[in-house]
C-alpha cells in the first residue's frame, strides 16, 4: 500500500482531494484502487459540468466490480486525465499522480473532509 | 459459515493473495493482479490451485455400459488414454452439470465435475449406475492443478524429467513424480497449450512449488482463470449453464455423438434459447444479469457472463435469447450505467489460442 499524502483531503467513499488555490484535484485513493483490483474503465464528466458534493459524477470498473465516484467537493469541471480512457490502469499504479481524475473550479470551500490520519482510521474500520 | 480450504489454502494466505468463498471454498481470487495474470498465462505459464473440483472414480463390471447411459459423453470412440467433454443431463435434457470423463480401460472410469455441482452429481450417478458398479468420490484424496500456457509443456517436461511431447488434446497419461502417482492429462480452461495434473492431495503443495520453482511460471487466481475462459468462448456452469437449458441451446449440440440411450437424450436437442456470443466495443463491461435488448428496444434476454477481455481490449459477453433472435446480429446491453451496443460474434473470442497446438 502506498501512503496516503499528508498534504490532501480525504472522504468517506475515498476520493482525494487536493486544494490548489481557488481549484482542487480529486482522484480515488489507494484502498480504493486496490479494493477494486485492475481497473478497466473510468468514467469521467466533460469539462463544463457541474459536480456537487456527494453526488455521483462518474464510475470506475475493475475486472471485477463496478463503483460511483462520489464528489468530495462542488464546482465546475475544468479539466479532466484524458489519458485515463485509454489507460486506465494508472489509478492502480499511481492514484495520487497520473491516476488524477478530474479538476474542479470550487464553487465553495471543502467542508466536512478526513486528513490522511483520519483517513487512515477510517479504511482501518472498513477492512 | 466456514468455508473448506484446500491443501493449497495455506499457501495462498501465506503469499498474500486475495481470497474469496467460490462454491464453498475458500479460493485465491488473484496474487499479482488479475490482468497481470491473465496475460502472464496467455504469454508464459499460469498454475492454478483446482483442487476444489470433485473427482469420482467408476470401475467394475458394465461400467463401461452404464456410464453410457448416464451421460451425454459418447464413450464408444473414447479410448483408454482420452478423456472427453460432456454432460450430466435431467430427464428433461437440461445440464446437471458440465464434466470431463478419463477412460482408463474398458470399466474404469474418472469423472471430474464442478465444486458446487460435486454432491448432487454424485447422488445422481449413484442412481443411475447399478450396485456392481463401484463409484468412489475421491476428491478429498485428490489433488488438482493446472499449468495453462504456451510455455506449460516445457515447464513440465523440465520440473518431472519427463517427455510429454506424445499427449495429444484431451489425452492423459499416468506416471509419478518422487515416487507418488502423477496424472497428466492435456486439458484446461484457458484456450493456451497447458495441462491439469493431480496428484495425491497430500502431495499437492510440494508439487506446486516444484513447478513455480521454473521462473516462466506464476500462480494465477480464479480470477484470470474467469477472464481466460471467457475469452477462449469456455461457458461457466451456474451462470453460462444450467438445468434450465440444454446442450443444443448452449451451442454444443455438435457434442451430442452419443448413440447410447442416455437420459436426458432427447430432449438435448430442444432449443428455446441459444447462448448467444456478443462483442461490445470499448471498455464499459457487460455484466452478468444485464438485460439483452433488439436495436428496437424490445426485452430479449439477459447477460450470463460478461467481462472486459484483456487480450482484447474490448468488452465480450454471453447471453441467453430466444431462438426466433438468435440470428440477429446486433443487440444492445443495458448495462448498470449505460446501453452498449453489442455485435453476435462467434466462439472463441480469443483466436490465438495454442490448446490445440500439434506438438
Amino acid at each position: 500500500m502506498a501512503a496516503n499524502p499528508q498534504a490532501l483531503l480525504y472522504s468517506k467513499t475515498h476520493e482525494w482531494t487536493r486544494i490548489e488555490g481557488d481549484e482542487a484535484v480529486v482522484g480515488i485513493t489507494d484502498f480504493a484502487q486496490e479494493s477494486l483490483g485492475d481497473i478497466t474503465y473510468v468514467e469521467l464528466p466533460a469539462v463544463g459540468d457541474r459536480l456537487d458534493v456527494e453526488k455521483e459524477f462518474g464510475s470506475v470498473e475493475s475486472v471485477k466490480a463496478a463503483s460511483d465516484l462520489v464528489s468530495p467537493v462542488a464546482g465546475e469541471v475544468v479539466a479532466i486525465n484524458e489519458a485515463l480512457e485509454n489507460a486506465p490502469e494508472a489509478c492502480n499504479a499511481d492514484p495520487y499522480g497520473k491516476g488524477w481524475l478530474v479538476r474542479v473550479k470550487l464553487a465553495a470551500k471543502p467542508e466536512g473532509l478526513m486528513d490522511a490520519a483520519a483517513y487512515e482510521a477510517h479504511c482501518a474500520a472498513e477492512r | 459459515m466456514s468455508e473448506l480450504r484446500t491443501p493449497l489454502t495455506a499457501w495462498h494466505e501465506a503469499h498474500g493473495a486475495k481470497m474469496a468463498p467460490f462454491a464453498g471454498w475458500l479460493m485465491p481470487i488473484q496474487y499479482e493482479g488479475i490482468l497481470a495474470e491473465h496475460v502472464h498465462t496467455r504469454q508464459h505459464a499460469g498454475l492454478f490451485d483446482i483442487c476444489h473440483m470433485g473427482e469420482f472414480r467408476i470401475e467394475g463390471p458394465g461400467a463401461d455400459a452404464a456410464l453410457s447411459r448416464a451421460v451425454s459423453h459418447n464413450l464408444q470412440t473414447l479410448a483408454p488414454g482420452k478423456c472427453r467433454y460432456g454432460f450430466l443431463l435431467n430427464e428433461q435434457g437440461g445440464v446437471l452439470d458440465d464434466c470431463i470423463i478419463y477412460r482408463f480401460a474398458q470399466d474404469t472410469f474418472m469423472v471430474v465435475v464442478n465444486a458446487a455441482c460435486a454432491a448432487n452429481d454424485f447422488a445422481v450417478l449413484r442412481e443411475r449406475l447399478p450396485q456392481g458398479v463401484a463409484l468412489a468420490d475421491i476428491s478429498e484424496a485428490t489433488g488438482k492443478v493446472d499449468l495453462q500456457g504456451p510455455e506449460s509443456l516445457d515447464v513440465l517436461e523440465s520440473r518431472i524429467g519427463q517427455n510429454m511431447h506424445h499427449l495429444g488434446y484431451f489425452g492423459f497419461c499416468e506416471t509419478t513424480w518422487q515416487g507418488v502417482p502423477l496424472l497428466i492429462s492435456r486439458t484446461g480452461y484457458t484456450g493456451e497449450l497447458g495441462y491439469e495434473l493431480y496428484v495425491p492431495a497430500e502431495q499437492t503443495e510440494a508439487f506446486w512449488e516444484t513447478l513455480l520453482v521454473d521462473g516462466r511460471v506464476k500462480p494465477v487466481g480464479l480470477g484470470a482463470r474467469d477472464t481466460l475462459r471467457l475469452e477462449a468462448g469456455l461457458p461457466l456452469y451456474g451462470q453460462d449453464l444450467d438445468a434450465d437449458h440444454t446442450p443444443t441451446e448452449a451451442g454444443m449440440g455438435r457434442m451430442l455423438t452419443s448413440t447410447a440411450a442416455y437420459i436426458g437424450r432427447e430432449g438435448a436437442a430442444r432449443a428455446q434459447e441459444m447462448l448467444v456470443p456478443l462483442r461490445i466495443e470499448g471498455r464499459r463491461a457487460a455484466r452478468h444479469g444485464d438485460v439483452v435488448a433488439l436495436p428496437d428496444g424490445t426485452a430479449v434476454g439477459r447477460v450470463t457472463s460478461g467481462s472486459f477481455a484483456p487480450s482484447l481490449g474490448c468488452v465480450i459477453a454471453f447471453a441467453w435469447v430466444p431462438a426466433a433472435h438468435a440470428g440477429a446480429t446486433d443487440f444492445t446491453v443495458r448495462a448498470a450505467r449505460a446501453a452498449l451496443s453489442a455485435r453476435r460474434v462467434e466462439i472463441p473470442f480469443y483466436t490465438q489460442g495454442t490448446a490445440r497446438k500439434k506438438l
